[in-house]
């Protein structure tokens, strides 16, 4: 063993962690634990659980104390690989759990695999992008890391564990971080808005939206912007007269295409020439505009197309929950409904430790798993849910802020990973229970009960602290 | 040193911003809205939920099918019990004291799962043992009781349409997580299919209670209780007298008798025999064993469920095809010498003159003159090979309904089955068949299955020379709208204009006195109807007997068919099965002259004939 200066070791860490891992206990105590029995029984969740945790701070003290930093660069393809056939393996032989093949049994314990390829992930990024001669604007670069992050999302999408791979997207934040296009997480999100609009209005406002959005950056670009804007917007304006343009009787001709098929033709055409016209004047910004506009144009196309027949029914009928297109909240709708009263219930100030009759009765179901958010919510509160919101976002803030100021770039790459694999849970998980998001079935970091999810947040932390604390000992 | 740094507070704030809009959603669903406020205050309040009363069911004249009567559930709250006389409760409800020590042991056994909720005691108490009960509640902490509604019904018969009640099972409850333990649900027929409209919408009283669990008062004076909101009456396209007649005519027969108004494909009459006892059906669980042991499955609901040949019936729509395709005209000629002979193989038929044209063809039912017809179709030389000219006689019985689901509003419809060249080629080798291979297609024998249902809309379809509406049980009113898939008109392939040599044939069929027709004894007194008998060979044992009516001639106001198991010639039990019917629902009553044929089927007793698997 090392010797050890603890003053090295980043307490406030620490301390959060502890603070986050004490109250999940605390809340799986109160929404599952009964009246009668043997208050130390293995059949208690909080007792299972208070054994993870113990076994988490004995991984957590071995990554400290006895395990050299060094290794992790070292391990970094083997354990990739390894953790991509232990990923592919569970999608066959694995336990099948609510509809997902994700689980390894073994005796009476779980293991999910797609827990920790997180960290797998993490220590191969950081192995690849701090060599010294990495670079995003190197296509051979970009595409080696683009392959690494697709290879487990796919396997995980073979398990159908949607949710884990949505948490894949969060590693793209550190690749822009180190230098990625910020184009990529913009054409994300916009592709993400053009999806929705569709659903929620129909294709013909995603093309106008679209086609305003594409205007007006083309406008910046050409730095005559007092023109463009105005234009586009009379284009936009014209072209949403193109629906009562087709009920005149004299166009009937034309009605053999719908509106939204006759807008997407106009503009469409438009776009491909002028997509032509930037290439031959090498304006390459603009080109790329209008050929971005030409595949958000696709995208439109394909929404429907994606939405009935690539998800899966229940995916969908989520979807249209969320989304306010259909309501059900005795079906579908079912756990968010129940998981919102049980929330809103809890007011201001909560009602107080094992006070909450929502969670104790079993109205919201996985409340000690996906949907614990909602015990704290019914029994501490609106101050209670702020409050844990709060350590989070200081956790994640204190790795970042940590992270950035590391001189080893494989820690600070590693340091980013973990804040966001840390960001995309806790969003993901809290804006399903909160109704922002369809329902994804993905733990809260360290509060939710699962032995699997708690040591592969530990193992992730620990790591970065054990990197950290050796920084401090140059 | 990187560079990239400022990107750093690109991604904080960015995230900033997302946690913000997370707190701004908390502080709306916790501080703003009300709503989730008082769904769950506290443990003080008791909720006591209250039932609705399930709607009825009406016939297609306002008459009740299935009516509510009142009875009561003794529930329990174990958490609640202390001590109390078990031999004065037994009383009450004739209850056996073990039957009690069991129950809570059961309790003490599931206690933690149990906790504070009530469970059902006993089921469906009458209203004296209730009143006997409340008189000394007081001796019973923990008991109390629950009005509940049970199904009665007025008309005998039909407890295969009307289908069964019964409490929700945990699987059942997954599935659907908006009923809980203690509901009823619709399990089968129309009580499934109008589950969403029957049930109505539970309430509750909410009631303060002390920390000894006594009830102190209603809380906030009912501001926050929820009435229950009664389940809608259905009214059903149903004639509740000539259904209840039907019954009668197919008791002791196994088989359905479906009556469809043509006009509007409402079904006037389902019967499936043999049936549920209606005296059994409100109290089916105490009997669900020997039902569901009866070897002739009263629970299976033969005229949709039960895909068979249809025999000779099937010559009406070959005989369109032919029509439409251009290979026939009602005056063609064909000779029958006692059968279709072509090498060695031989097509029976029975004695008749020769030769025949359409008309008489449909008459007398003979088998040579469709074999002929069939032939032409198959083999048109416009269709360059066996397998094309297949292909398009399906789609034209495709047209019609047969092989596919009606799409009905009825539960557990089948498709039946129409044979394909796949299948074809499997039997006889790729494309190594020939019209003479598939011959039995032709008088509505081999791979051919449709159920009584698309028989039924096979009459409705010519008595409409042409067109059908989807049948359907439920009637279109104001309040309850049927879905518009029902108000559609489907037009079969055959131009509507062939359809009234096809109507000849079967008015003659049923009213040609000179000899030959084949189903005289179908001949309804006042009234001009057409028929085609089918007599369905098949590997089960007796032909089985098989009508298609409809009545009158010109507006046709009712179509049947009678599909009899094992029951012999078409003209045997089914044709006076049909017609019967036809009779009741046109002249309100039997023509003297045909009373004994009447009493004759009410006594024919035909379940002997049927082979059944016994238990």
């Amino acid at each position: 063993m090392e010797n050890i200066n603890y003053r090295k070791l980043d307490w406030v860490v620490i301390g959060l962690y502890l603070l986050l891992v004490v109250f999940g206990w605390m809340n799986i105590y109160s929404s599952s634990a009964s009246d009668e029995g043997f208050i130390l029984s293995l059949k208690q969740k909080y007792v299972m659980d208070m054994i993870w945790v113990a076994s988490a701070l004995v991984i957590g003290g071995l990554i400290l104390f006895v395990i050299p930093h060094k290794v992790y660069s070292a391990i970094a393809w083997p354990l990739y690989v390894l953790i991509v056939v232990l990923l592919v393996a569970v999608a066959f032989v694995g336990k099948e759990v609510n509809g997902s093949r994700s689980w390894f049994a073994i005796g009476p314990f779980g293991l999910q695999p797609a827990e920790f390829s997180k960290i797998s992930m993490s220590i191969l990024l950081a192995h690849l992008m701090s060599k010294y001669d990495f670079k995003f604007s190197n296509p051979r670069d970009f595409i080696r890391i683009m392959v690494v992050l697709a290879i487990p999302i796919l396997s995980i999408l073979l398990e159908k564990e949607t949710g884990s791979a949505l948490v894949y997207l969060g590693f793209l934040i550190v690749c822009y971080r180190e230098g990625m296009t910020g184009w990529i997480l913009v054409a994300g999100l916009l592709a993400i808005l053009l999806f929705v609009f569709t659903l929620v209005f129909s294709p013909l406002v995603s093309i106008l939206v679209l086609a305003g959005l594409t205007g007006v950056t083309a406008s910046f670009y050409s730095r005559r912007p007092m023109i463009g804007i105005p234009a586009t917007a009379a284009a936009v304006i014209l072209l949403a007269f193109v629906p009562r343009l087709l009920r005149i009787e004299s166009l009937e001709p034309l009605t053999r295409l719908d509106p939204d098929q006759w807008v997407a033709l106009l503009t469409g055409v438009l776009a491909a020439v002028l997509t032509l016209v930037f290439w031959r004047r090498r304006k390459t910004s603009l080109r790329n505009l209008m050929l971005g506009y030409l595949l958000g144009l696709c995208l439109i196309f394909s929404v429907e197309f994606v939405f009935n027949h690539v998800l899966k029914d229940h995916q969908r009928a989520r979807i249209e929950v969320l989304l306010g297109i259909k309501e059900d909240p005795k079906g579908v709708g079912y756990n968010v409904h129940q998981s919102l009263i049980a929330i809103g219930s809890g007011g201001f100030a909560g009602k107080g430790f094992r006070g909450g009759t929502q969670t104790r009765f079993d109205f919201v179901p996985e409340q000690s798993t996906d949907f614990i958010f909602c015990t704290i919510g019914e029994e501490w509160g609106f101050l209670g849910a702020l409050a844990v919101l709060a350590v989070y976002l200081s956790l994640i803030l204190r790795l970042i802020g940590s992270a950035e100021k590391q001189k080893d770039s494989f820690a600070r790459i590693y340091g980013w990973c973990v804040a966001c694999c840390l960001l995309m849970h806790v969003v993901i998980n809290i804006c399903m229970t909160i109704g922002l998001m369809p329902v994804i079935g993905i733990p809260l970091p360290l509060i939710s009960y699962g032995g699997s999810s708690l040591w592969a947040f530990t193992i992730l932390i620990f790591i970065y602290l054990k990197l950290d604390m050796e920084k401090r000992s140059y | 040193m990187s560079s990239f740094q400022n990107r750093r507070n690109i991604v904080v704030a960015a995230i900033v911003i997302v946690f913000a809009v997370i707190a701004f959603r908390l502080f709306k669903v916790q501080i703003l809205d009300k709503e989730y406020r008082i769904t769950a205050e506290n443990n003080a309040l008791k909720y006591e939920t209250v039932y609705p009363a399930r709607g009825r069911i009406l016939d297609r004249n306002g008459e009740v099918l299935v009516d509510n009567k009142l009875t009561y559930d003794i529930m329990v709250t174990p958490y609640d019990v202390r001590a109390f006389d078990t031999l004065a409760f037994c009383r009450i409800f004739d209850l056996d004291t073990a039957f009690v020590h069991e129950k809570f042991r059961e309790y003490r056994r599931f206690r933690t799962r149990i906790g504070y909720q009530s469970l059902v005691f006993k089921r469906q108490v009458t209203g004296e043992q209730y009143n006997m009960f409340i008189e000394k509640s007081y001796l019973f902490p923990g008991f109390s009781g629950v009005p509940r509604t049970t199904r009665s019904y007025p008309f005998p018969g039909g407890g295969n349409l009307y289908g069964y009640i019964s409490e929700v099972d945990p699987g059942y409850i997954r599935e659907h997580p908006e009923y809980r333990s203690g509901d009823y649900v619709g399990k089968t027929g129309m009580e499934e299919a109008y589950e969403t409209l029957l049930r109505g919408e539970k309430g509750y009283n909410i009631y303060l209670r002390d920390a000894h669990n006594r009830i102190q008062e209603h809380y906030k004076d009912g501001e926050y209780d929820k009435t229950a909101v009664p389940g809608v009456d259905v009214v059903t396209t149903i004639d509740g007298p000539l259904q209840a007649y039907g019954e009668r005519l197919m008791k002791n027969k196994v088989g359905s008798l479906v009556a469809i108004e043509p006009s509007t494909g409402e079904i006037l009459t389902m019967v499936s025999s043999p049936g549920i006892d209606v005296d059994l059906l409100a109290d089916i669980s105490k009997h669900y064993k020997d039902i569901a042991a009866d070897p002739y499955k009263p629970m299976f609901n033969r005229a949709v469920m039960s895909p068979q040949p249809p025999g000779s019936v099937f010559k009406l729509v070959n005989g369109l095809i032919g029509l439409q395709e251009g290979v026939l005209t009602p005056n063609t000629l064909y000779g029958c010498h006692h059968g279709y002979v072509v090498g060695n193989l031989r097509v029976g038929c029975h004695g008749h003159p020769s030769p025949i044209n359409l008309y008489q063809s449909i008459m007398m039912s003979c088998n040579a003159y469709y074999c002929y017809v069939f032939r032409s179709i198959i083999d048109n030389p416009k269709y360059e090979s066996v397998q094309k000219g297949f292909e398009r006689w399906k789609e034209y019985t495709e047209s019609f309904g047969f092989g596919r689901k009606l799409d009905t509003d009825i539960p557990g419809e089948k498709a039946g089955t129409m044979p394909t060249v796949e299948r074809y080629d499997r039997i006889h080798g790729k494309g190594r068949w020939k019209s003479i291979s598939i011959i039995s297609l032709s008088i509505g024998q081999g791979e051919i299955g449709c159920t009584p249902l698309h028989l039924a809309n096979l009459a409705a379809t010519i008595a409409n020379r042409g067109w059908f509406y989807t049948p359907h049980l439920q009637k279109d009113t104001p309040d309850c709208p049927i879905d518009g898939r029902f108000k559609e008109r489907h037009y079969t392939m055959v131009d509507t204009s062939h359809f009234a040599d096809i109507v000849q044939g079967m008015e003659l069929a049923i009213n040609y006195t000179g000899g030959g027709a084949t189903a005289n004894i179908a001949r309804v007194p006042g009234v001009i109807a057409c028929g085609k008998t089918g007599t369905a060979q098949n590997p089960h044992g007796d032909d089985h007997s098989v009508f298609i009516t409809f009545a009158p001639k010109d507006d046709p106001k009712i179509a049947v068919v009678a599909y009899v198991e094992n029951g012999g010639f078409g003209a045997t039990w089914a044709a006076p099965i049909a017609s019967l019917l036809v009779e009741k629902y046109l002249n309100g009553e039997i023509a003297p002259e045909r009373k004994p044929l009447e009493q004759r089927v009410f006594d024919g007793n035909l379940l002997h004939k049927v082979k059944v698997k016994k238990r």
